[in-house]
């Protein structure tokens, strides 16, 4: 271990530790398992899961800042609800996808907004976000609204192949293109270093001169369009739209982005930690699928056990 | 000195409350360019708070702030640096999480295409460092570094720009002699390039050594501003506390007369644990203070942590009054009447956001234990009486302990061990960051306890004071005890001697 810490900054090895994760998983099921090696089973991997990445990369933000959100998932719900039935109303596509983004990053901005003016824990407001949003989809219908537009459904069914016969959607593409524009923000911006000062200290960041009301509130606007651009991603993964779509879901986010690595007091963690942090989960339901006889929510064990696992990893990494 | 050039700070009639607290009323401050000025008073004078009023931290509740002949009011540090106003607060206000290049240039850093640019802002952070003689990794993280190195990255964020105004507030106390110098060179060179530079320092000998000008502020008043050269110190501390030197004298006295003997209350048999201490054997009576002297990291800490049973020994034993004890823990050592007020005020003694009253109530609800609850009239009676002894500012029992100066704090926690009257009470660092007049109060405090018959073993790394206090000198160096002298005949220069001894001692920082 000494040798590996003098050759890797300390910083690094938490997101590591997941990657190696989902290694051994992964390794696992391909010895145990006929046919669990293949390009496809990745695929389907980065297929199933999109718009979890999608809300893995916004969820990062938040936490990084010394946040959390837990609207995401009714966020998700809401959007899959105004296109479907946007999109039943007979809007055009692109004025339906428009309505979405907005709705998502207003919702952020009010919450933002709400958790600087009256100094209220993020947990809270994001609690009440949580209700409005999944109160609003049954506003619109209670009933599972499916979506039949030509436009959308092709770009659901499409199939991009990568060499080597793998097949991949649109959804792939873009939650990747969003994990590349996180870690550009995040990584190489002033913005997204601020989060970091943020989350780190923030009243040596405010000490410091540097804006953190903008940043603050700007972390639940990226998590609010993150989570409609996941729920664009999901109405198409599910082709409706439902109010009960995706509860529980900013669960399985904040997970994904605490197994890759993010400390939730703030200030520690890459947007890469919540891709592979969400490739593990992936990994652990594939596994089990694979296996047949186990149910389910064995998943739902797996994970539990993983995040407290990680938590005290994390936990003993600080202590240091 | 001239007096031609118009100030480039002028700040008239401020006045600020805090709940419960008049931090300042009606201040008048000057500050012209080209020039060092020091901003003296006792801890809770309000030197923090007016450097804060100009640096947009607080807003004022009266007066105003000029700045280059405008008036102007910052909403922000932000806006404050915006406007030329440089600061290096007392405690290292950085991102520990972050890179040494980051918090130097955060928010100022060089871009391109939209982007940080990495290397730019690495090559731009090692000028600044080099500038002020701090050779690091600029893209090593901050938390690698010993706080020392921080403050000295704090000071390069702070002259990384071109500021008008430079404020230091209290930069030396984690400094050694070789930084300090080196800090004061930088001083001048910026002060002979027309930057007004605001100082802040318990250190007399600093602040005569690099101010050209001094203002004194007291209990949120100002007092007096004058040429360094026209005030000599003992004026100066007049001034400063409001009150003449004869206490520190007194001290000496009281410490001369007292003669304790008699057998141990506390005593250690060959008391050690591996890597923190080696094993020793010390005597404490009734009575006697006993001081421990030695550099940091030659183990004082270490050796108090044992006696209280914070660590547990693997070696040796512990007598009270001559039957051994077996320390489980901070809990056995408080039930035989130990008592420990550890050197990290704010971590591990006090609860900043309860009031004073509550943090007393606290211990004393503590040392009875939670079946016995306190009566209203006797929690008032002793948070009153310990407020009066120790003379702690302000004298509001509800006012919050965050609110409070360093000093001020530093009382409370005192405060919070003598309600359970220890028999042996240990000190570490009471002084430190403290200002003289609450340094005088406090080693006052020590020798009436030390009359009135507790036992107190006194850690400080400020070597006058072990000297002058103690009745026994109890020397540590790398980890072990290497002399126990007699307080009353020893001088400051033989301890040094005896610490310095052998090889030259480590520098903590590169």
């Amino acid at each position: 271990m000494t040798t590996l810490t003098q050759r890797v900054p300390s910083r690094f090895l938490p997101v590591l530790a997941t990657v190696v994760l989902f290694v051994l998983a992964f390794g696992f099921g391909s010895v145990r398992y006929d046919g669990f090696a293949s390009g496809q089973v990745i695929a389907n991997l980065f297929i199933d899961n999109a718009f979890l990445i999608v809300l893995a990369a916004g969820m990062t933000f938040v936490i990084l800042s010394g946040g959390i959100d837990l609207s995401v998932g009714s966020v998700v719900a809401l959007s899959t609800m105004v296109t479907a039935s946007g999109l039943q109303a007979g809007w055009p596509v692109p004025l339906v996808i428009l309505a979405v983004l907005l709705t998502g990053s207003t919702l952020g901005l009010l919450m933002g907004l709400v958790i600087h003016k009256f100094d209220i824990q993020p947990f809270i407001v994001t609690l009440a976000g949580m209700f409005l949003a999944r109160g609003l989809c049954f506003l619109i219908s209670v009933e599972s609204v499916s979506i039949k537009d030509r436009t959308f459904r092709d770009v659901a069914t499409t199939a991009i192949e990568l060499p080597g016969g793998v097949t991949i959607t649109y959804n792939v593409v873009i939650a990747l293109l969003v994990v590349a524009a996180a870690m550009y923000v995040l990584h190489r911006t002033r913005f997204g270093r601020t989060v970091y000062a943020v989350g780190g200290n923030e009243s040596s960041a405010l000490l410091m001169g540097l804006p953190t009301t903008r940043v603050k509130v700007g972390v639940y606007v990226i998590s609010g369009l993150c989570s409609s651009l996941a729920g664009l991603l999901f109405s198409l993964y599910m082709l409706s739209g439902y109010g009960l779509h995706a509860v529980g879901m900013e669960l399985d986010a904040i997970a994904a982005v605490v197994i890759g690595g993010t400390l939730l007091a703030g200030g520690v963690g890459y947007v890469l930690g919540g891709l592979a942090g969400v490739l593990v989960l992936g990994t652990i339901q594939t596994l089990i699928s694979f296996q047949g006889t186990l149910s389910s929510w064995w998943t739902k064990i797996v994970i539990g056990v993983l995040l407290l696992v990680f938590i005290a990893v994390q936990r003993t990494m600080v202590r240091r | 000195m001239t007096e031609s050039p118009p100030p480039v700070v002028e700040m008239r009639g401020i006045s600020l409350a805090f709940p419960g607290v008049k931090a300042l009323q009606d201040v008048d401050f000057r500050l012209f360019p080209g020039e060092v000025h020091a901003l003296m008073g006792e801890n809770g004078a309000g030197k923090s708070t007016l450097i804060k009023t100009l640096t947009g931290v607080h807003r004022p509740d009266a007066g105003q702030v000029v700045l280059a002949g405008e008036d102007v009011a910052f909403s922000s540090p932000g806006e404050a640096q915006h406007a030329g106003i440089s600061t290096v607060y007392q405690e290292v206000n950085l991102c520990a999480n972050l890179t040494v290049a980051e918090n130097i240039l955060l928010g100022r850093e060089p871009r391109r295409l939209g982007g940080i640019d990495f290397p730019a802002m690495r090559r731009r952070a090692a000028e600044v460092l080099a500038r002020i003689g701090v050779h690091i990794d600029p893209a090593s993280s901050l938390s690698e570094h010993p706080i020392a190195v921080q403050q000295l990255v704090a000071i390069a964020r702070a002259i990384a720009v071109d500021c008008s105004v430079l404020v230091l507030d209290e930069p030396t106390s984690s400094l050694d002699a070789g930084e300090v110098a080196e800090l004061f060179r930088i001083m001048r060179v910026l002060r002979d390039e027309g930057v007004a530079i605001l100082f802040v320092s318990h250190f007399l000998d600093q602040v005569y050594e690099i101010s050209d000008r001094m203002t004194v502020l007291r209990n949120g008043t100002l007092v007096g501003e004058h040429l360094t050269a026209d005030v000599d110190r003992r004026s100066l501390i007049a001034q400063m506390i409001g009150r003449d030197l004869g206490t520190l004298e007194a001290i000496e006295d009281a410490a001369e007369k007292r003669r304790p003997g008699g057998p141990a209350l506390v005593r250690a048999e060959g008391l050690g644990k591996r890597g923190a201490i080696e094993p020793f054997d010390l005597d404490i009576r009734a009575g006697e203070v006993v001081g421990l002297a030695g550099l940091l990291g030659s183990g004082r800490t270490e050796l108090a942590r044992l006696l209280f049973g914070a660590d547990r020994a693997d070696s040796g034993r512990l007598l009270v009054d001559g039957a051994p004890l077996r320390l489980r823990g901070p809990r056995s050592a408080i039930a035989a009447g130990i008592a420990f007020s550890s050197e990290d005020r704010k971590g591990e003694g006090l609860v900043a956001d309860l009031s004073i009253r509550d943090n007393l109530v606290l211990a004393m609800q503590a040392a009875r234990g939670w079946t016995r609850p306190l009566p209203r009239r006797t929690k008032d009676h002793l948070v009153e009486k310990y407020l009066k002894a120790l003379d702690i500012r302000p004298a509001n029992p509800d006012a919050l302990v965050r609110t409070l100066s360093g000093g001020n704090q530093q009382k409370v926690l005192l405060a919070r061990w003598l309600v359970t009257e220890p028999r042996l009470l240990i000190l570490d660092e009471p002084t430190r960051g403290i200002d003289i007049g609450a340094k005088a109060q406090i080693q006052q405090l020590v020798t009436t306890l030390a009359a009135e018959g507790t036992a107190i073993l006194f850690i400080s790394a400020e070597l006058e004071e072990v000297v002058r206090i103690a009745d026994r000198i109890v020397v540590l160096r790398d980890r072990r005890k290497i002399a126990e002298l007699d307080g009353a005949v020893t001088g400051v220069d033989e301890v040094v001697e005896l610490i310095a001894g052998g090889a030259a001692p480590e520098k903590v920082v590169s």
